[in-house]
């Protein structure tokens, strides 16, 4: 019996040993990248990466010059944090909006080609965006956004970030409908009917009653979508040319680009331009694991 | 089972004339209109075409909008593929043929792009469904602290590829990143290398780096999967005298089908497109040896101008996107989940 159980408590051991070395090896570049990140260029050449500076290793200068390349001062509206922000945060709003309305659409109604539609949305998910990115760069280029927005200097210089909320609205919305409508189809619809039944109409229900019971799922979405567009590399790379207008990772890049052996400021920089995805999944983990789980 | 519910408010309401609730249900704010008090005849096939018309408004704006960017754009990219588009000025569509594709096949470089997007795509995939399986069971034995190390494990997920991309360029670095330190603090310094240089384990290294970003999402998927088994499956093998490794391989494993088929196809397409950890790492040139067709692809079209050329990679790249996703969609659609 003894043995037993201390048979046991040693399996038990084990497994929480395997479960904290593959913690520490998930976190081992985020630790090693913040450590690095506080110590001077003498110091993390001659220290062990992820061993914390001592002594005057210490220093928060990679932070200053990272977040001026990053951002700079906070009144300069065209710095890289702002930018991103600018981008992610209409086209989520967008993009869960209308993916909840179109999944409102394509569930509480029967018709034969309502499979076929779905698949679209489906396949939208998983299309690999290089099989795009040539005829929407020449998209933009024939739509000329410039010529409508000359008025308007504020958007005017933004062409490139108001060309990236478009795009990237238009390919959140599949998955945005796909994680909305498998909400709706768990909706008891007896309730439905019964509004129905009440006289009320299809847009009414809507408005009504569903949604506002999609707090919830507007909550996956909005974080999901949020880290999307937030961490995009590739349609910023291609559509947005005016240096005012970088986003975040391409800010990152250039930056890793031009500052080769400042390992340390290239980690403070990274943490900076990951910091809202970092705070956003800090804060609502859960969330952002049930985005992740429904895109399949 | 929404068409019965529909079918039965429709019988009901023709069979009882003075009902009003079957004449409400065709209508919009609760006034009768004319049609509505028509199709009371029970035709069911008009009730339910006005269903559809009224869920038009809702769907189609929105699938337009996505259509014409995702499959509008996969179309238009199809037909610059046939032109000869390169450089300045607009693509000319009057001459169409296929020689992007026979100079594909000519080319060296797109054909070791190719063997190295099929090695990422099954080596990537299958590594991380196995690391995110056995985390998910180890997982899912009733520890303490789940939701701690399920955060933690899911971390890289939330992180763009650009920021681990540079996390990981000095985790390899030759002298002072982590991963050598580590193997000469461990007595195998022999193992030392210069992981993304070297261009023998260059691929090997992303491989690496990609299944640390994903296999916490493999666990996520996969203990859902591991939840959804009643829990006298697990007992009926113990009883059984399973061994513990034995009921998972033979009991377990086989009911997880469905959750490896999503996560790998989620795995395979980001394989085809994983472009912006090897263009951060090592630029829009990754080398013979890690060049992946999503890489040459821009590189093609976006570094030297050859549009049509880019156009046609970008083609087969959708190709192959299509050869992985189209047994999912099937499946689905038999199972009935569209």
């Amino acid at each position: 019996m003894s043995t037993d159980t201390e048979g046991l408590s040693v399996s038990r051991v084990a497994l929480y040993a395997v479960l904290v070395a593959m913690a520490l090896f998930y976190l081992a570049p985020l630790e090693t990248g913040l450590m690095t990140a506080i110590k001077t260029q003498d110091a993390f050449f001659s220290s062990t990466p992820f061993v914390p500076p001592f002594g005057d290793g210490f220093t928060l200068q990679p932070w200053y010059e990272a977040w001026a390349q990053m951002q700079g001062p906070l009144t300069d509206f065209s710095g890289a944090l702002y930018n991103s922000a600018f981008v992610a945060i209409p086209a989520t709003v967008l993009s869960g909006l209308i993916g909840s309305v179109a999944a409102y659409g394509l569930t509480n109604l029967n018709w034969r080609g309502q499979a076929g539609v779905l698949m679209l949305f489906v396949a939208g998910m998983f299309v690999p965006y290089q099989s795009v990115l040539v005829p929407l760069t020449r998209f933009w280029t024939i739509v000329g956004l410039q010529n409508y927005l000359a008025g308007v200097p504020f958007l005017a210089q933004r062409v490139g970030l108001i060309e990236l909320i478009v795009t990237h609205t238009a390919y959140g919305i599949p998955i945005c409908t796909i994680l909305f409508r498998s909400y709706y189809a768990s909706f008891d619809q007896s309730m439905l009917e019964a509004a129905r039944i009440d006289g009320a109409t299809f847009t009414r229900i809507y408005q009504r009653i569903i949604f506002p019971l999609s707090k919830p799922m507007f909550a996956v979405v909005l974080i999901y979508q949020f880290t999307q567009v937030w961490n995009d590399f590739l349609f910023a790379l291609v559509l947005v040319s005016s240096p005012t207008s970088e986003v975040a990772t391409i800010a990152l890049n250039k930056l890793q680009g031009s500052m080769v052996q400042q390992y340390n400021v290239q980690m403070a920089a990274a943490f900076v331009a990951a910091l809202p995805t970092l705070l956003v999944y800090v804060l609502f983990g859960d969330q952002f694991a049930e985005g992740v789980a429904g895109e399949t | 089972m929404l068409e019965s519910l529909f079918r039965r408010l429709v019988t009901r309401g023709s069979g009882e004339e003075s009902d009003p609730s079957g004449d409400d249900v065709r209508t919009d704010g609760g006034t009768v209109t004319k049609t509505a008090t028509e199709s009371t005849g029970g035709s069911q096939r008009s009730w339910r075409e006005s269903e559809f018309v009224r869920s038009l408004p809702f769907w189609l704006p929105p699938a337009l909008l996505m259509g014409l960017f995702v499959y509008g754009a996969i179309g238009w990219n199809a037909v610059i593929s046939l032109t000869e588009w390169e450089g300045f000025g607009s693509p000319d569509y009057g001459n169409l043929d296929f020689s992007m594709y026979a100079r594909m096949l000519a080319d060296p470089t797109f054909v070791a792009a190719a063997r190295n997007t099929v090695v990422l795509l099954v080596a990537f995939t299958v590594v991380s469904l196995v690391v995110g399986l056995l985390v998910a069971i180890l997982v899912d034995r009733g520890i303490r602290f789940e939701n701690t190390l399920r955060t933690v494990y899911l971390l890289p997920m939330s992180l763009s590829f650009v920021v681990t991309a540079i996390f990981w360029a000095w985790m390899y670095n030759p002298e002072f990143g982590l991963i050598n330190v580590v193997l000469r603090g461990v007595g195998l310094g022999f193992l030392a290398n210069d992981w993304i240089s070297d261009p023998s384990t260059k691929l090997a290294a992303v491989i690496f780096a990609l299944m640390w970003q994903f296999s916490g999402y493999c666990m996520v998927v996969y203990l859902a999967g591991l939840r959804a088994i009643p829990s006298d499956q697990f007992e009926a093998a113990r009883i059984d005298g399973a061994s513990t490794l034995r009921m998972y391989w033979r009991v377990i494993i086989p009911q997880l089908r469905a959750s490896t088929m999503s996560a790998a196809v989620v795995l395979m397409v980001f394989a085809l497109k994983a472009f912006d950890f090897l263009y951060v790492m090592f630029g829009d040139t990754p080398g013979p040896s890690t060049d992946i067709l999503a890489t040459m692809m821009f590189r093609e079209a976006f570094s030297s101008s050859n549009w049509a050329y880019g156009a046609a990679i970008a083609t087969v790249l959708f190709g192959l996107a299509l050869v992985v996703i189209g047994p999912y969609l099937y499946v689905q659609y038999q199972r009935g989940d569209l």
